[in-house]
């Protein structure tokens, strides 16, 4: 099973994270990676712009968008054999991070299940 | 017990497991005791858990509660041995050894035992299916009745078959080591095998609907993933994590509305997973790099990028795939390859080039016929007498491949699902 684990967060720019917690980080997309489940992950920039369309019409919209939950910081893409394992590895990722808030997804289609 | 805390400790032991295991074989030196001692840990898990919630680091907990119940262990044996006074003097030193090295032992060298654990999974000394099942017991932390599951086989046979395995690596006195040297290249050979062995069982049934089977590609590909980590300078074993990674690639895209295996060039290549494809790509590039002529499995993993990097299938690069097949032959000779080649030659070249090697595999005398017959019949009786050797897929893409449309490519060089007959590939 695939899931996308992502953070979400105020669209404010943060501050650029210590080396400690770059360390951390680090650590646990080795183990992850070193453990087999890490199929993709990424750092988010901390602009985005969102792509509307409503009625055959395109919008453009550059943010912060301060009444909407922003996805932040990163994301990454796992290949794990429960919903269970990946909460797991989300609660790892978690305590390395501290406060705020992650969200797991299922993700179909890309093996075919 | 709520049912949250017991599939969070499912998933801990999924995750920690193997680690768990490998360290406590370095310590006690006897994979059976590792399992048990292992096991010991997760029921007390179980017990303490519930009531304390799961430990911030759950792994690093495990291990010292193993630990702790390999002491107890070993004090017991060796009260209940002085006992009987049958203890020889070394016995009691090994035993003196053993526990000082619980007390002592640190978790160092993981990822070494980790790698020293698949290879005596994977070691000679057992039968093939020993080895997938120990090996999917302990480095993929399936159940029996998962493993039971997926290999349609009952519970028993495989709780027999791990018990077996797990004797036979005591009483061969197996160590718990990397080898080195000469004896490395079979070795590695051995875990490549079982490990796309696995794959290939999941694989075949990704066509129908048994998802449970399905998954051992998964668990095939996360293993090839976690050797590559923990051998990363091996290039055969790059290979065999492109190859399976761009196999999986077309998972979607070989099955038909009605259930039928599409065949490669026939497959609507927007289905196939570009994530895959590229990781797979990735990965033969770091076996390319690594120097030296390619193995087998990089070179079936070469074969596959060229239909992979194919935006339709008449931009398939045969000239290449005419070369690879070549050194493949060359390499590890089989029906199926040479099959595979007369057809890669055949698209490169046209049927005639085709005909020629289909008719060089066709006059050999184990397996041919008579000839004075059409090149047509002769070719089919090639492929009757191939398809007897291997499995029922790949007979069947065989026979689309030859007699129906002539020009259909045999999606890869699977080798048959008996590991005794797959031996021949490696």
């Amino acid at each position: 099973m695939r899931f996308l684990l992502y953070e979400t967060g105020d669209a404010k720019p943060s501050a650029p994270p210590s080396p400690e917690l770059m360390a951390e980080m680090g650590k646990l997309i080795e183990e992850t990676t070193r453990a087999g489940i890490l199929l993709a992950t990424g750092g988010l920039g901390d602009k985005s712009t969102h792509v509307r369309s409503s009625a055959g019409k395109v919008t453009i919209t550059d943010g912060p968008f301060t009444e909407t939950k922003e996805l932040t910081g990163g994301f990454a893409l796992i290949e794990v054999k429960s919903k269970d394992e990946a909460l797991e590895w989300a609660k790892r990722f978690r305590k390395i991070v501290g406060d705020g808030e992650s969200v797991i997804q299922e993700v179909f289609g890309g093996d075919g299940r | 017990m709520t049912a949250d805390t017991h599939s969070a400790i499912d998933a801990v032991w999924r995750i920690e497991s193997p680690r768990l295991i490998a360290g406590l074989t370095r310590i006690v030196r006897d994979v059976g005791l590792a399992e048990d001692l292992a096991q010991d840990a997760l029921v007390a898990a179980l017990e303490q858990w519930p009531e304390s919630g799961v430990p911030d680091n759950p792994g690093a907990w495990l291990m010292t509660t193993a630990k702790h119940r390999g002491i107890d262990r070993l004090r017991r044996n060796e009260r209940l041995e002085r006992k009987h006074e049958e203890l020889g003097r070394e016995l009691e030193v090994q035993q003196e050894m053993a526990v000082a090295d619980l007390e002592t032992a640190t978790d160092d060298d993981v990822g070494d035992d980790l790698l020293r654990l698949m290879f005596i999974s994977c070691h000679p000394v057992l039968s093939p299916e020993a080895r997938v099942a120990l090996t999917l017991r302990l480095l993929a932390s399936l159940t029996t009745e998962e493993i039971a599951r997926a290999f349609l086989v009952p519970v028993s046979t495989i709780a027999q078959r791990i018990v077996r395995a797990k004797r036979t690596l005591t009483e061969a006195r197996v160590p718990f080591e990397v080898p080195s040297g000469s004896e490395l290249d079979a070795r590695l050979g051995s875990v490549l095998q079982v490990i796309y062995l696995v794959f290939n069982e999941g694989y075949s049934a990704t066509a129908g609907d048994d998802w449970m089977r399905a998954g051992l590609c998964d668990d095939a590909l996360r293993l090839g993933r976690i050797l590559a980590g923990l051998a990363p300078k091996e290039p055969e074993v790059h290979g065999l994590v492109a190859l399976m990674e761009i196999q999986a690639s077309r998972t979607r895209a070989r099955v038909g509305p009605s259930g039928e295996i599409v065949l490669l060039l026939d497959q609507d290549r927007a289905r196939w997973d570009p994530l895959l494809i590229h990781r797979g790509l990735a990965a033969l590039e770091r076996a390319e790099k690594l120097g030296g002529a390619l193995g087998p499995y990089a070179l079936q993993a070469a074969i596959a990028a060229c239909h992979a990097r194919a935006r339709t299938a008449a931009e398939t690069d045969w000239t290449r795939i005419v070369a690879l097949y070549d050194a493949l032959a060359q390499l590890v000779p089989s029906p199926v390859v040479e099959l595979n080649r007369a057809v890669a030659h055949g698209m490169a070249f046209g049927p005639a080039a085709g005909l020629e090697l289909v008719d060089a595999l066709g006059s050999e005398p184990s397996r041919a016929a008579t000839s004075s017959q059409s090149s047509a019949a002769r070719m089919r009786r090639a492929r009757s007498s191939s398809a007897r050797h291997h499995s029922r897929r790949t007979r069947a893409n065989v026979t689309s491949c030859w007699s129906v449309r002539r020009r259909a490519h045999v999606e890869h060089t699977r080798p048959d699902r008996h590991p005794e007959r797959r031996s021949t590939i490696r």
